[in-house]
């Protein structure tokens, strides 16, 4: 994890839990850790993101953000075989 | 997706799968460790959310100078307190008064401030939420429990495009003998997104 990203100073409380379940966590940290890895600019995965929301804006928020996942990794060739046919732009 | 015959004590849900199924690729790969994305998680779940705001509330509350450069240059201000990042990078800051409040939203997706306060509540991920705040930002105040009088000038910022916003909110009447540290006490998460007052 870069810098960026990290802060010091002992723990805070953060508001309340913003992941329900686990497997939304870890759809959030792969973004992360896949854009800092390979030095993308966070708005890559975020127009995935946006466009995955505009496609079925009642979908829970977390399924639009793994949908979103898929479709990013298709298009930046890392996952080719996750893709789910036509889903790369 | 079926698991009969599988061993899981509980069985996987078809999104726990997809979401399993990226990761270990991409491990396979070499793209990512499991190991940093739990650091990730750790960060996002311990190290960013609203305290890290207040504290830039605070500071504004009591030092004229660090506020007018909080709200001219949100960014270098914010950096000054040792917060920054991702989904920070472009930072401006509102301040509510007496003739104004402003309320903040993202229309296209969840664009929010992570440094400053953490990742956002599920209310403001979700589809009523961000289509009405836009369309009739009075009633879904009023239903959020905020009031306003009809003579307070009421501003919506959309946080969809480059820009990520953080309200400054009024410092509460009766304050004036409270420390910076226990002001940044009084400060909450949704007044810092606008839709409470302090």
């Amino acid at each position: 994890v870069t810098t960026d990203l990290a802060l010091d100073g002992a723990p805070r409380k953060n508001g309340e839990l913003v992941f329900d379940e686990p497997w939304q966590a870890r759809a959030f940290g792969i973004a992360i850790a896949v854009t800092e890895n390979r030095d993308l600019a966070w708005d890559d995965f975020r127009h995935h993101l946006m466009a995955s929301v505009g496609d079925a804006p009642e979908r829970p928020y977390w399924e639009s953000w793994l949908a979103a996942l898929e479709t990013w990794l298709a298009e930046i060739e890392m996952v080719q075989q996750l893709a789910p046919p036509g889903a790369t732009r | 997706v079926s698991f009969a015959g599988h061993h899981h004590p509980k069985p996987m849900s078809d999104l726990e799968a997809r979401a399993a199924a990226i990761e270990s690729l991409l491990v396979e790969k070499g793209v990512i460790t499991s190991e940093q994305v739990d650091a990730v998680i750790e960060i996002f779940q311990k190290d960013l959310g609203p305290m890290n705001g207040a504290t830039v509330v605070a500071r504004a509350w009591v030092d004229p100078g660090y506020k007018q450069r909080l709200l001219s240059d949100g960014t270098a201000a914010i950096r000054e307190l040792g917060f920054g990042g991702v989904e920070g990078e472009n930072m401006r800051v509102l301040e509510n008064t007496g003739a104004v409040h402003n309320v903040v939203v993202c229309t296209l997706c969840s664009c929010y401030p992570w440094p400053v306060l953490g990742l956002p509540p599920n209310w403001y991920k979700d589809f009523a939420y961000r289509s009405r705040m836009v369309r009739e930002p009075r009633a879904v105040l009023a239903e959020m429990g905020l009031d306003l009088a009809e003579d307070i000038e009421l501003r919506v910022w959309d946080s969809s495009a480059e820009i990520r916003y953080m309200v400054l909110p009024e410092r509460p009447e009766g304050t004036g003998g409270l420390t910076e540290g226990e002001l940044a006490q009084l400060v909450t998460r949704d007044g810092m997104v606008g839709v409470a007052a302090v």
